[in-house]
This record gives C-alpha cells, sequence and structure tokens, in this order.
C-alpha cells in the first residue's frame, strides 16, 4: 500500500510488456549526446560557468538552425497560399502570385487546410514527373508512379514495411551500407527485419565495391531472404558520390540477385567535389535499356529539407516507384491512404521547388543568385573541412564530395579506449562526450552510423556559418591534440 | 531465361505473395473503393459524360475546408507571418498576430520554421499547450513534458498503439475500440498485428457506452488475447454521441480496475452541438476523481488542428498527453519519435494559435470570436437539420448529432437488395451507398466500414457541406432511399 492507502498498481505499459522491437531502435543523431547537449544550453542559459559560451550543434543536417536563409520565392509563395488575401499585395511578384494561385486551385475548396488524395496533389504530382524528367535527359515519368511524403524518411519507412515478411531463416532482409543514416537501422529493428551490411571502402574515398555487395549477401543468404538493397547517393555520413560506373554495377548486381532497390538521392543537388557528378538511379536504369529498365524494381526517394531548400521543418518529400507490381502498388496506395495525405505546406514548398522561377520570370534573378550562394558557400565549407581536417595528426578526412558531412577516422590511443570501454562507452562516443563538455560541440560518434570494428569517426556537419566553422574545426584540432596526449 | 540470355528469367521482388501479410489485411473505408469510384466518376463528368447529376458530392470525409468552410484569419495571418518574416513590416497584419508570430520564430532553430523542431515538439508550443489544457480543465495542471506534439492526432494514436503491441499468440496485445469507430484504429492493429476487441455502443441509447458491454467484450477476449488497452472515442466518430461525464467515470474505473491503459481521442472536443450535452476531458475527469485514479491510470489523451473550428486537415496538427506513463517507457516513445525528426512546423505552429488565440482586449478578439462562433453554430444548424430530415424518411432512423461531424444513421433494407449484394459479394450497405452514388452523385462511406452489429446498416455522412446544399443533398437522399426500397420491394 501506498502512503494515502492507495493500491499500488503495477503499470499497464513497462519495459517488460512493451513492444520489444522498439527497445533495439536507436537513433544517434538525436541520440544520448544530443540530450547531453541540450542539458548543457540549459546549464549555460542559468548562468553555469563552461569553457564555452555556446553548444555548436552540429550534429544534424539542419541547414537553417545553422544561419542559411530559406530561399526568398519559396516562402513568398507559401505565405500567399497560408493567406490569399495577400494575392492582392502589391508587394509580391507576380510569378509567386500564379504559382500560388494554380497550387490553391489544385487544393479542396481553394485551401492549405484541406486533406489532399493520399497520393498527394495530383497538379504536384505531374510537376514532380515533369522535373524528373527534365533532370534525366527525357525519360519518362509517370505522376501516377509519384506519391509524396512527409519527408523522405515517411516513404522509406513505408517501402521498408511492404518489404517485410516471412519468418525466422525467411525473414526479410534488407542490405544497406556502412556507415549508413541511421533512419535505416532504426526502422529495420522497428520492423523487425534483419540488417545486412555492406561496407563502403574508406581506403577509395568510401565508394561501393561490388564484391562487398556480393559477399555481404551471400552471408546473408544463410539467415535470411535478402529482398532490397539500400543506397544512399550522394552519401550519408560520408558525403560520396557514386560513380555512374558504380550505379550500373548496383544495378546489374540487384538485376542479377532479384533485389528491390531502394535509392535515397535527398543530396541530390549537394555536389561539390570536381570531376564528381550526381546521376539518378532511374536515369541509369533506363540507359541500361529494356533488359533492365523493365525489370528492376526501384523507389527512389527526394525532400525539401536538404540541397539549398534547406526546409527540414515543412517534412515535405516524394518518392517514385518504377516496375511495381500493380497489385502491390494498390496496397501501397490503400497503405498511405490511412495517414490520410502528407502535410499540404510541405507539398506545395515542393512543388515551387520542381517548379521554380524560369529565366523569363520576375524572380528568376534573384533565384539564381540565392540557389547558387547557397550552393557555393557549402561548397567551399566542404573543402576547407577536408583540408582543416586533414592537417591534424591522427585525423584522416576523405573528400567530402557531396551532401553535409565530414565522416573522419580518428585515432584514438589505446588508454582511451580502454577507459571508454571500462565504462562501457563505445571509444568514439566517448571522445565526443568529451569535446562536447570542454568545447561545447557537439558531433555524432561514429558508432552510431556503424564502421568496421577497431576504426573510429565522428560525423560533423558542415552548416556552421564559415567563420564559425573555422573557430569549430580549430577547436577539434586543438581537442583532439590534447586528448592524443591526455591518453598517450 | 530472356530472350539473349543475359538475365535469370524472374518474377517481381515484391508481390502480393512476398509482400507485409499485416498490410494486406488493412482496410481504410473512409478513402476506400467507393470514393476511388466517386473520384473515377467526377473525372467522367469532366470528361463530358452524361450523368443524372452535375457534381459529386463529397460527404465521406470530415474535410471542412473542401466542403466551403473558411480558415480563421487569425490564424493564416499569423502563418503568413511566420512563414515570410518580411511581413512583420508590413502594417496590414494587426499586432497580436505579428506578436505570436514572432515568439513562436524565436522558439525555431535560426527563427525559421524551415528548421526541424525537437522531436517532441518546439518547447514554448508544449507550453502553451499544456496552459490551454490547464485552463480547460478548471485548473488542473498539466506537465509540458507530459506532451507531445504530432503529424495529426493519428500520428500519435499510431505511436501509442505501436508501443503497447507485443507478445505472441494468447499473450498478443488486444485493443478495446468501439464498434462503430474511426476505422484509424482497425487499420492500425492490423498492421501492427494486434488484436482487435470489439465493445458495441448502444444504438437504442443515443451511443452511449454499456459498462456491462465492456465487461462482457473483456471477458471474452482474455480467452485468446491479452487486452492492454481500451480505445474511446468521445465526442465519438462516426456516431457523434458526446458521452455523459457519469460514464466517462465508469470507463475510468473500469480501465482501473482491468488494469487497461485508456487511449482517450477527443479530436472533436469543441464540437458539441446538443444541450444538455458537455466535453468531459478524460483528463479533468480522472482528476477530480482522487488520487486513487488520477495517480494509477495510465492515459494518452489526442487532439488535433484538424477538427472543431479550424478545420485545418492540411497542416496535419496535433498533440498527445501521456499521463502516469512508466518513466523508462516515456524514454523509448522520446526516443521512438525521434527517429522521424518531428512533426511539421507549420503545424506545431497552427496548433500555438489554436491553443493560444485571440483574448478579449487584442485587436483580433472580436473577429476571431465571430468567426469561431459562426462555423460552430453552423455545424450545428447542420447537426440537427440533418437528424430531422433524415428521421422523416421511412426506412431511415438517425440518432441525435450530438457532436463531431457525421451522421450514422441506420437504413432498413430490403430483403431482396440484401440477397443481390451479397450475390455480388458486397456488404448490403455498400451495395447501396454505390448506387446512391451512381444515381445522385452523393458519395457516402458504408457502415460496415466502421462496424455495426450483424443484420444492421448503416452509413456514414458528414455535415459539412454549406447549408443549402446539405438540404438538397438530404431530399435527394430521401428520394433514393423510398425509390430504392420500392424498386426491392
Amino acid at each position: 500500500m501506498t502512503e494515502n492507502g492507495c493500491e499500488h498498481r503495477e503499470r499497464v505499459l513497462t519495459m517488460d510488456t512493451m513492444n520489444p522491437n522498439i527497445k533495439r531502435v536507436e537513433y544517434a543523431v538525436r541520440g544520448p549526446i544530443v540530450q547531453r547537449a541540450v542539458q548543457i544550453e540549459r546549464e549555460l542559459k542559468m548562468g553555469v560557468n563552461k569553457p564555452f559560451t555556446e553548444v555548436i550543434k552540429a550534429n544534424i543536417g539542419d541547414c537553417h538552425a545553422m544561419g542559411q536563409k530559406p530561399i526568398t520565392f519559396f516562402r513568398q509563395v507559401l505565405a500567399l497560399c497560408s493567406y490569399p488575401d495577400l494575392l492582392e499585395d502589391s508587394k509580391f511578384p507576380e510569378d509567386a502570385k500564379s504559382r500560388a494561385h494554380r497550387i490553391l486551385q489544385a487544393c479542396g475548396g481553394g485551401s492549405l487546410g484541406a486533406y489532399s488524395t493520399s497520393q498527394g496533389i495530383e497538379m504536384i504530382r505531374q510537376d514532380v514527373a515533369r522535373y524528373i524528367e527534365r533532370r534525366d535527359g527525357g525519360i519518362a515519368c509517370d505522376p501516377d508512379n509519384i506519391y509524396l511524403s512527409t519527408g523522405a524518411s515517411d516513404a522509406i519507412v513505408t517501402m521498408l514495411k511492404l518489404l517485410v515478411s516471412g519468418e525466422g531463416m525467411s525473414r526479410t532482409g534488407v542490405m544497406i551500407s556502412i556507415p549508413q543514416y541511421p533512419l535505416y537501422s532504426a526502422a529495420l529493428a522497428e520492423l523487425g527485419a534483419v540488417q545486412i551490411s555492406y561496407y563502403l571502402d574508406e581506403d577509395n574515398c568510401w565508394s561501393l565495391d561490388i564484391n562487398e555487395l556480393r559477399r555481404a549477401l551471400q552471408e546473408a543468404k544463410k539467415h535470411c531472404i535478402p529482398r532490397a538493397l539500400c543506397i544512399i547517393n550522394p552519401g550519408n555520413p560520408t558525403g560520396q558520390v557514386q560513380s555512374r560506373q558504380c550505379i550500373e554495377d548496383v544495378i546489374r548486381f540487384a538485376a542479377t540477385e532479384n533485389l528491390f532497390l531502394m535509392a535515397d538521392e535527398v543530396y541530390q543537388d549537394n555536389v561539390y567535389a570536381e570531376g564528381c557528378k550526381f546521376h539518378s538511379f532511374k536515369k541509369v536504369l533506363f540507359e541500361m535499356g529494356p533488359e533492365y529498365s523493365e525489370k528492376v524494381e526501384l523507389a527512389s526517394f527526394h525532400s525539401t529539407s536538404k540541397c539549398y531548400m534547406g526546409e527540414c521543418g515543412f517534412r515535405g518529400g516524394y518518392m517514385e516507384v518504377v516496375n511495381l507490381d500493380p497489385e502491390v502498388k494498390v496496397q501501397l496506395t490503400k497503405l498511405v491512404s490511412v495517414r490520410l495525405c502528407p502535410p499540404v505546406p510541405g507539398q506545395a514548398l515542393l512543388d515551387v521547388v520542381v517548379n521554380p522561377p524560369q529565366p523569363d520570370e520576375p524572380s528568376y534573378d534573384t533565384f539564381i543568385k540565392e540557389r547558387s550562394e547557397t550552393l557555393a558557400t557549402l561548397a567551399e565549407k566542404a573543402n576547407m573541412t577536408q583540408e582543416i581536417l586533414n592537417q591534424v595528426p591522427g585525423i584522416k578526412c576523405n573528400p567530402v564530395q557531396g551532401a553535409m558531412y565530414t565522416f573522419p577516422c580518428i585515432h584514438l590511443p589505446p588508454k582511451a579506449i580502454l577507459e571508454a570501454k571500462e565504462k562501457g562507452q563505445s571509444p568514439d562516443m566517448f571522445y565526443c562526450m568529451k569535446l562536447l563538455e570542454e568545447k561545447g560541440i557537439c558531433l555524432v560518434p561514429g558508432s552510431g552510423f556503424g564502421q568496421r570494428d577497431g576504426t573510429y569517426h565522428f560525423r560533423m556537419t558542415i552548416l556552421p556559418p564559415k567563420e564559425k566553422l573555422k573557430i569549430v574545426l580549430a577547436k577539434i584540432k586543438e581537442f583532439h591534440q590534447h586528448f592524443t596526449d591526455q591518453y598517450s | 531465361m530472356s530472350e539473349n540470355g543475359a538475365l535469370p528469367h524472374r518474377g517481381k521482388v515484391l508481390t502480393v505473395d512476398t509482400m507485409n501479410a499485416n498490410v494486406k489485411k488493412v482496410d481504410y473505408a473512409v478513402r476506400g473503393p467507393i470514393v476511388q469510384r466517386a473520384v473515377q466518376i467526377e473525372k467522367e463528368l469532366k470528361e463530358g459524360v452524361k450523368k443524372p447529376f452535375k457534381e459529386v458530392i463529397k460527404a465521406n470525409i470530415g474535410d471542412a475546408h473542401a466542403m466551403g468552410q473558411r480558415p480563421i484569419t487569425f490564424f493564416r495571418q499569423v502563418m503568413a507571418l511566420c512563414t515570410y518574416p518580411q511581413l512583420l513590416d508590413d502594417n496590414k497584419f494587426p499586432e497580436d498576430a505579428k506578436n505570436r508570430a514572432r515568439r513562436i520564430l524565436q522558439a525555431c532553430g535560426g527563427n525559421s520554421i524551415g528548421a526541424y523542431t525537437t522531436s517532441q515538439g518546439i518547447d514554448c508550443v508544449r507550453h502553451d499547450v499544456a496552459n490551454y489544457i490547464q485552463r480547460r480543465d478548471g485548473g488542473i495542471p498539466s506537465d509540458p513534458d507530459n506532451i507531445y506534439l504530432t503529424t495529426g492526432a493519428s500520428d500519435g494514436i499510431v505511436t501509442i498503439l505501436k508501443l503497447l503491441t507485443a507478445g505472441e499468440g494468447r499473450t498478443r496485445t488486444g485493443v478495446m475500440i468501439s464498434i462503430p469507430q474511426y476505422p484509424l484504429y482497425s487499420a492500425s492493429i492490423a498492421e501492427l498485428g494486434a488484436v482487435q476487441v470489439n465493445y458495441y455502443l448502444n444504438e437504442e441509447k443515443c451511443w452511449s457506452l454499456d459498462i456491462s458491454e465492456l465487461q462482457r467484450s473483456l471477458q471474452a477476449a482474455r480467452e485468446h488475447c491479452n487486452p492492454r488497452v481500451l480505445c474511446i472515442i468521445n465526442p465519438g466518430n462516426p456516431t457523434g454521441q458526446v458521452q455523459s461525464r457519469q460514464c466517462i467515470e465508469d470507463v475510468i474505473r473500469f480501465a482501473a480496475k482491468e488494469n487497461l491503459f485508456l487511449m482517450a481521442d477527443e479530436v472533436y472536443q469543441d464540437n458539441v452541438y446538443a444541450e444538455g450535452c458537455e466535453f468531459h476531458s478524460f483528463k479533468k475527469v480522472l482528476f477530480e476523481m482522487g488520487p486513487e485514479y488520477s495517480r494509477t491510470v495510465e492515459l494518452a489523451s489526442f487532439h488535433s488542428t484538424s477538427k472543431c473550428y479550424m478545420g485545418e486537415c492540411g497542416f496535419r496538427g496535433g498533440y498527445m498527453e501521456v499521463i502516469n506513463m512508466d518513466p523508462e517507457v516515456k524514454a523509448q516513445l522520446t526516443k521512438l519519435v525521434s527517429v522521424r525528426l518531428c512533426p511539421p512546423a507549420p503545424g506545431q505552429a497552427l496548433m500555438d494559435l489554436v491553443v493560444n488565440s485571440p483574448q478579449p482586449g487584442e485587436p483580433s478578439y472580436q473577429s476571431f470570436m465571430k468567426e469561431r462562433t459562426a462555423v460552430l453554430s453552423a455545424l450545428a444548424e447542420k447537426a440537427k437539420l440533418t437528424e430531422e430530415i433524415l428521421n422523416t424518411v421511412p426506412g431511415i432512423s438517425c440518432n441525435p448529432v450530438q457532436g463531431a461531424m457525421y451522421s450514422f444513421p441506420r437504413i432498413t433494407m430490403p430483403e431482396r437488395a440484401i440477397n443481390e449484394a451479397k450475390a455480388k459479394g458486397q456488404a448490403p450497405d455498400m451495395f447501396y451507398c454505390m448506387k446512391l452514388l451512381e444515381d445522385t452523385g452523393i458519395c457516402l462511406v458504408p457502415g460496415s466500414g466502421f462496424g455495426q452489429r450483424d443484420g444492421t446498416y448503416h452509413f456514414r455522412m458528414t455535415i459539412l457541406p454549406p447549408t443549402d446544399k446539405l438540404k438538397i443533398m438530404l431530399n435527394k437522399l430521401k428520394e433514393f432511399h423510398q425509390t430504392f426500397t420500392q424498386q426491392y420491394a
């Protein structure tokens, strides 16, 4: 009995009675180190003395939070859609007004507040299809194969859901790169699917080796049924931009080995390195001819969160499905209908992303200027990051070819590794925690993404403004040298 | 082998045989086959195909704006200001709208609604939600840390059901849900592979909830599963009943005694029309019942920006409040929602305005109240009108629409019609609704999509079309029913 005489009752929902799969879910990008960072921010606010005045959150690909500005045109159109009275306001350019008008006409009752069809506003799907066609040199895209989604994450999880079946040795296996963006590992854990890890080649700029794919697959066949192959290009956390040859090889591999291909292409505009170019899986697939383009099942994902838009909070995204079994497609459409529809503001945003100002339109110059500046700044920071980190003895950084992160390899002294293990911490978590406490810099340890045994990394975004980034990199350099000395 | 011998001949990787078996069991009637047919008919009308009607009236879904309801001006002003902060310099916007926009933007990363928010939702918005709940519930405290903002209420509901689903075979989680119910529940239960445990609402008593029926259902369920949770929708969907305070107390007592996690879906909390009916939140009643209950019963309550007087479905705004959740499970919940990063920031901002609307003395107060009142009284009027007209139709019996946005009348179907339906492999009320659609262009959802007692038939119709159109629709329905009855006599 408790103090006031009430019967002590065991809760219905406890660690023992809850869904066991959820306990296995981890998502390092917002995991324990970020929770500590938030706590430290509170302490700073309360006036606690620290060796730094602010926490720099270089853990998450959140552009606006790090000072990147939204694209003016996009926000104008969205404001007009939100409050159509502004269509009378002469302060807004005609091209913004005509897009807003067009979007609103496609909404129930002319309002962003109406539900849309579950697959997403038809007109927007048509615009997305045309964008894809332009991007892919004219290869046809059917709007009916486009599903708008609540960020790319939503669509990725939906496809994984469809693919997961079987039990024990016949359970669905899903191939994913190591290192990977931990949405994949988290979703696979939640769905109770089997994660099949294939290692990217750190010594070769994180490129993908078909031999390694083959090895991983062979191994996996012993204990599950591999059904899907996921690839992130440009890569997260590794930033590599796969060569066209590599993409062809992956498609050929998927075709030969009967694997459903999932191509996460949310960083498709974030390509910096000379000689690197984004090739969509869809385009390469079709350029390989009907033997492949009529057979390989492919789902490609894109989002409004990255590239030059950085509109993470809007949760805009889409996927294109190619060669999906028509009966399965019906099931997919039914499944997404249960959640009614993706957020309409995000759908509207996506529409202007795929339908930006054209050369003859009033907003064109400003739009191109803003877009170019954002992408050029990212390219500059990618280069600078790689250069500075490679000057640090014990840190080795592959070129940041694309995306928004650096994933350098850090050498940790054996003493440090030992102390970490005694604390029950991954050595790179131990390192990152110390970095956070001493310098106020929040990164994510490589163990949160996966890495070869005995290697350690961290993922840092290249998003802070240039001057701040320089300071961050200098502090990391200091810290690493001090840490190495301390544990030598 | 293919023609050139290069690739192995194969069927697809992902087929109805290899796909997730649970997903095949999912159905969601609100956007199911009848709606697909309605959309097809709309296309045919556009192409000039001749029909006995000029437009399809989509009375299948609770989509207020699509049926002509206007958004609240103040809300959209603030949303525009948040979206394009240059407008903060524009003197066309009232100060109270600007203040709210500034406050929201200050709480966003980089002062932009394009930044990710914390996964639980923007801190200051959760504080405002907690304050709203406290005011609504006569001062009973609400801890912002127990508030999770969500992508519509559906998101929160599915997340909690996910946490609760465990066990295998006879120990598999059973989820109690009303019949009739909003089919998000049955769909999610099917997808998660949990066990649906039906308890029937009492049609003869205005769809009220009977504790003895809860008891019966629970006993039966315990033979084949592990019932862990009791879901209740109040005000009800599709049935529209507003549960009495006594009933809510009884449900809480039942949940406490039988060790059930309570899920209270309260998205229609402002949609209460009938005299003598009042919305009582489960949270408030729980706490008014004293610590014996308020310290033990595990409760999750859900709300949304999609219904009430806002009707902002497309923004996907929502929240849930969790009470007495095990702290370790709460940590798991927080971890789980972090994987999807955050709910849409525009929806969070909108929710902030809903719980923090213009106050007396503020410039926007008058027009805000005027708009809100107009929407709610129009709905009340239409609720009454619907009930009245439908009850004049021999063979249609409509309970009072006490709240929410739907009527769920019972229809008498001639034997011959029932037989013809069954011969076609169709639920009889689907057969009825399909004919209604083809003959009049009116799209409703058959009762079989929500659940009903065996041998009874219903349809769910929204009360959302503008009053004049609603009158026309109800009269067409009346005509159709009479013709249908004669045809199959």
